[in-house]
């Protein structure tokens, strides 16, 4: 006799963008997946599934992690932020400034996850090197290739932040 | 040979009559009068402007939005001649209609070939000034004064002598009224407030908030989630299913059997991928099982020594090339490339009993509604496509088997399904750029220039298949693209094709088609000439510019910029390379690299000389000149798709290696203005920069790589 999966399910509740959403997910489901297609929360793309390409960047507890690989119960429990939301966060907000500033984008599809990806950056490291940025970002990839001016955005909105916090 | 191709010409063609470019195709964008619609209140006088009583304008996008700023540039020449700013415009992407939306050099709604600012360069701005000078004559007659005396700027028609304002929208009813006026004045360029000025991105802010719609992010109630896995080998069948263990698990709702795929439907993707894993399918392989690289490239090398058919020819260069005191031979192989674009490829499908609705990303609309009616038997009004933005196209979405293989698993479904490409799958069922081999031969003379050039190509058709009355003569135009107008004078030149299929692997269009191909051959093996004759490469290539002038300038340009002449800094070596085609753009590249002992290539800067002619948006021509070099580094260094029992070998970014933001090199653009007639800028940079590489990389090493990708020929010693 099959084993009754349905019995191993239990609801979740996750703390999502300041919300507490209650979800009816198997426990090791990714976290993409429920964003996705159980929430309808289509900021946080899908790339690879394995943790690759960083599309599918969110942040828990401030930290930026692929959300393709976290399986949802790992997420009970902690902050998580989503692109719908890191516009909220003043670091956030400026990362979106700086991106309309220099014309980041293209296809944009991976741009949640750098912009993700950029603004846990900013937050631990205000000003970042070079190097930094490398180190950072390099788990993110974009086929449009924007890379020179995703650099040339997060040292614009590193720029922002010392400009304001200095006035 | 005046240096313009034919395809050169038939746009040349186009561009004069706005239509008709190669003989079987009849539409063309027009201008369509939108009274049909008796929507009395909307002023639509064509299919790509509509103004609403309440003064909305929307612009209807005939080309779609993959990244390359089209969205940006196609209102930009509306907007110039409408005399609205871009603040004022909303946006709607069109839907498939080979009548009012076609790509005037393909003859169905096309995007691709980096083509749209060149073809509707003329037509989106006549439908500009056809709307403005109807909104200007509805005002003159409600003021009863000469159209002349009246200006429109910013959605305003302004009575100049007295300063009496309306508005387009408090006109569009009237103007709605207006007979369409066959004939209008176009701006002259002096005259431009938004052509040729950076123009902000009208798609941006959507995609910095996770609120633009791609087709991946369509929802729908009721809607379920699928994924496939297709036949491993081209042309294999599905044998047998055992989904028992895939049917357990939850959220899985039903297993799609196609004759070549499977599919599993579930609540969500996950449940989906779960199944899809727990399901065990034996496969019919059928005459490809047991095919491997080595096979295909057997059968080009085979098909290389015949003469092919002639695409070029001035005096007898194979005679010439015998006789000459110096002769340079050399074979060239690029392998078969994925495309790998950030958005693994989704469609989702609706079928119902009579009708059928599609929600995906497509460069071909019309032709993925065709599709649709075709699998369903329904006629094409009954088939609904909505566009979306897409995730990336580089060529992949230039095809629509996604779109067949979603309705063939919709048709068994009950309710909307969407259908999602895990990332393996998008890797190893690709439309790939195919494997091409090409025999380079060329007589130097006692000085060492060139006398004598022969250029024999090897591939398959894209276009017999893709376009088949463009195939003609047995020439595919996109396949010796950039090796047919050699700009270099070399008093006898001949270019050959053989067509050689090897349907192993499907293959189509990849970033920067052909000349992507012919670009790193010839310019690889011009810098051979200049080894051989022991010359400075720029120097070398300069002599034979001569009669260019554009391609010297843009030449001297790169050289200057890049420091050509001075010593690079340590460790070091630069390569350059120049590039004309049929988009008519003229580039020059240098790249600065190092080379480390174990064959790793490191890109330090990359400098990039361009004359497109006529900008529109100088921004996104920067964006991607950036972008497109990115996207050729990472097929030069690392780019193949190889095959192994018929199967791909590759399947996801660990073998299918992109360039990294920490890998990404210094790149400066430098942009030629001038007036001349718009050329291609999406492909172009991808084109001319594995061979800026190459010859970087024989700078650095002595080794001249004739083979791709470049890193796995330095490691194979």
């Amino acid at each position: 006799m099959a084993l009754d999966l349905h019995s191993l399910d239990a609801m979740l509740t996750l703390r999502i963008n300041g919300k507490s959403h209650k979800v009816d997910a198997p426990p090791d489901m990714p976290l993409l997946w429920v964003l996705r297609d159980v929430l309808g929360m289509n900021g946080t793309k899908f790339g690879c599934g394995v943790a690759l390409c960083g599309a599918c960047t969110v942040h828990l507890d401030g930290i930026p992690r692929r959300s393709c690989v976290m399986p949802v119960s790992a997420a009970v429990g902690h902050a998580i932020t989503t692109i719908e939301a890191i516009g909220a966060t003043p670091i956030g907000k400026k990362v979106q400034q700086a991106w309309l500033d220099v014309e980041v984008v293209q296809c944009g599809y991976c741009q949640s996850g750098q912009i993700m990806a950029a603004a846990a950056l900013l937050a631990k490291i205000p000003a970042p090197s070079d190097a930094d940025i490398d180190q950072a970002l390099s788990g993110n990839i974009c086929r449009c290739g924007t890379y020179p001016r995703i650099r040339e955005a997060i040292k614009r909105a590193a720029q922002t932040r010392t400009a304001e916090r200095g006035s | 040979m005046s240096g313009l191709s034919r395809r050169e010409l038939l746009l040349a063609s186009a561009a004069s009559t706005g239509g008709l470019l190669l003989g079987w195709f009849q539409a063309g964008p027009r201008v369509a009068a939108a009274a049909a619609k008796g929507a009395s209140t909307e002023f639509a006088p064509n299919a790509f402007i509509r103004i609403g009583k309440d003064g909305r304008v929307t612009l209807i996008m005939c080309q779609v939005e993959m990244g390359q700023g089209t969205y940006t540039s196609m209102s930009m020449l509306m907007a110039e001649e409408l005399e609205v700013g871009l603040d004022q415009v909303k946006l709607e992407h069109a839907p498939p209609d080979d009548k009012l939306y076609a790509n005037p050099l393909f003859g169905d709604q096309e995007t691709g070939a980096s083509t749209s600012v060149r073809v509707f360069f003329d037509p989106l701005r006549r439908a500009g000034a056809t709307a403005r000078t109807m909104l200007v004559a509805a005002a003159a007659q409600t003021w009863k004064v000469d159209p002349a005396s009246c200006q429109a700027n910013r959605a305003v028609v302004t009575h100049t002598p007295t300063g009496r304002k309306l508005t387009y929208g408090a006109l569009a009813e009237k103007a709605a009224k207006l007979p369409v006026p066959t004939q209008v004045a176009l701006k002259a360029p002096k005259d431009f407030k938004l052509i040729g000025t950076p123009a902000k991105r009208l798609d941006t802010p959507a995609k910095v908030n996770g609120t633009a719609q791609y087709g991946i992010d369509v929802r729908l109630p009721g809607m379920k989630i699928a994924t496939v896995a297709a036949s491993p080998v081209v042309g294999g069948k599905v044998a047998a299913v055992d989904d028992s263990k895939a049917r357990a698990i939850k959220g899985v709702r039903q297993i799609v059997r196609l004759d070549d795929a499977v599919a599993v439907v579930a609540d969500h993707m996950w449940a989906a991928k779960e199944g899809l894993a727990a399901l065990s399918i034996r496969w019919e392989d059928g005459p490809n099982g047991r095919v491997s690289t080595a096979d295909v490239v057997r059968g080009l090398a085979a098909a290389a020594q015949s003469p092919g058919v002639v695409v070029r020819n001035e005096g007898d260069a194979p005679a010439a090339v015998a006789g000459a005191p110096k002769k340079v031979e050399s074979v060239y192989e690029v392998p078969f490339l994925a495309h790998a674009a950030m958005e693994p490829i989704n469609c989702t499908v609706h079928v119902r009993p009579d009708r059928c609705e599609v929600w995906t990303g497509s460069q071909v609309l019309s032709r993925a509604q065709g599709g649709a009616a075709n699998v369903t038997g329904l006629p094409l009004d009954k088939v609904v496509v909505h566009n979306h933005y897409l995730g990336g196209g580089f060529g992949r979405r230039l095809e629509f088997d996604y779109v067949t293989q979603a309705v063939r698993i919709a048709k068994q479904v009950e309710g909307p399904v969407k259908v999602i490409w895990t990332r393996e799958e998008d890797i190893r069922h690709d439309v790939y750029r195919p494997y091409y081999y090409d025999r380079m031969a060329a007589g130097l003379n006692a000085g060492g220039q060139p006398i004598a050039w022969t250029h024999r190509i090897v591939g398959p058709a894209i276009l017999a298949r893709f376009l088949p009355p463009a195939f003609r003569g047995g020439i595919d135009i996109d396949g010796v693209d950039g090796a047919e107008q050699l700009l270099y004078a070399i008093p006898a030149i001949r270019v050959e094709y053989v067509r050689h299929e090897e349907p192993v692997l499907n293959t189509g269009f990849w970033r920067g088609v052909g000349v992507t191909h012919n670009n790193f051959v010839i310019e690889s093996f011009v810098d051979e000439l200049a080894a051989a004759a022991k010359q400075d490469p720029v120097a070398y290539r300069r002599a034979l510019l001569s009669k260019s002038p554009r391609a010297t300038a843009v030449l001297d340009i790169a050289a200057q910029a890049a420091g050509w002449g001075r010593p690079p800094p340590d460790g070091r070596s630069r390569g350059v390379s120049v590039l004309y085609s049929s988009w008519g753009s003229y580039l020059a590249e240098v790249a600065e690299v190092s080379v480390s002992k174990v064959g790793e290539v490191r890109v330090h800067r990359v400098v990039l000389a361009v004359d497109c002619g006529t900008e529109v948006n100088p921004d996104t021509l920067k964006a991607q000149a950036e972008g497109g070099i990115i996207f050729g580094i990472s097929g030069a260094l690392w780019g193949e798709v190889t095959l192994e029992n018929g199967r791909v070998q590759q399947s996801n970014f660990h073998d299918v290696r992109v360039l990294r933001i920490n890998e990404t090199p210094a790149i400066e653009v430098h942009l030629v203005r001038n007036l001349e007639a718009p050329g291609g800028m999406g492909e172009p940079p991808t084109a001319v920069t594995a061979a800026a590489l190459a010859n970087a990389v024989f700078a650095a090493t002595g080794k001249r790589i004739r083979k791709l990708p470049l890193e796995r020929q330095l490691r194979s010693g």
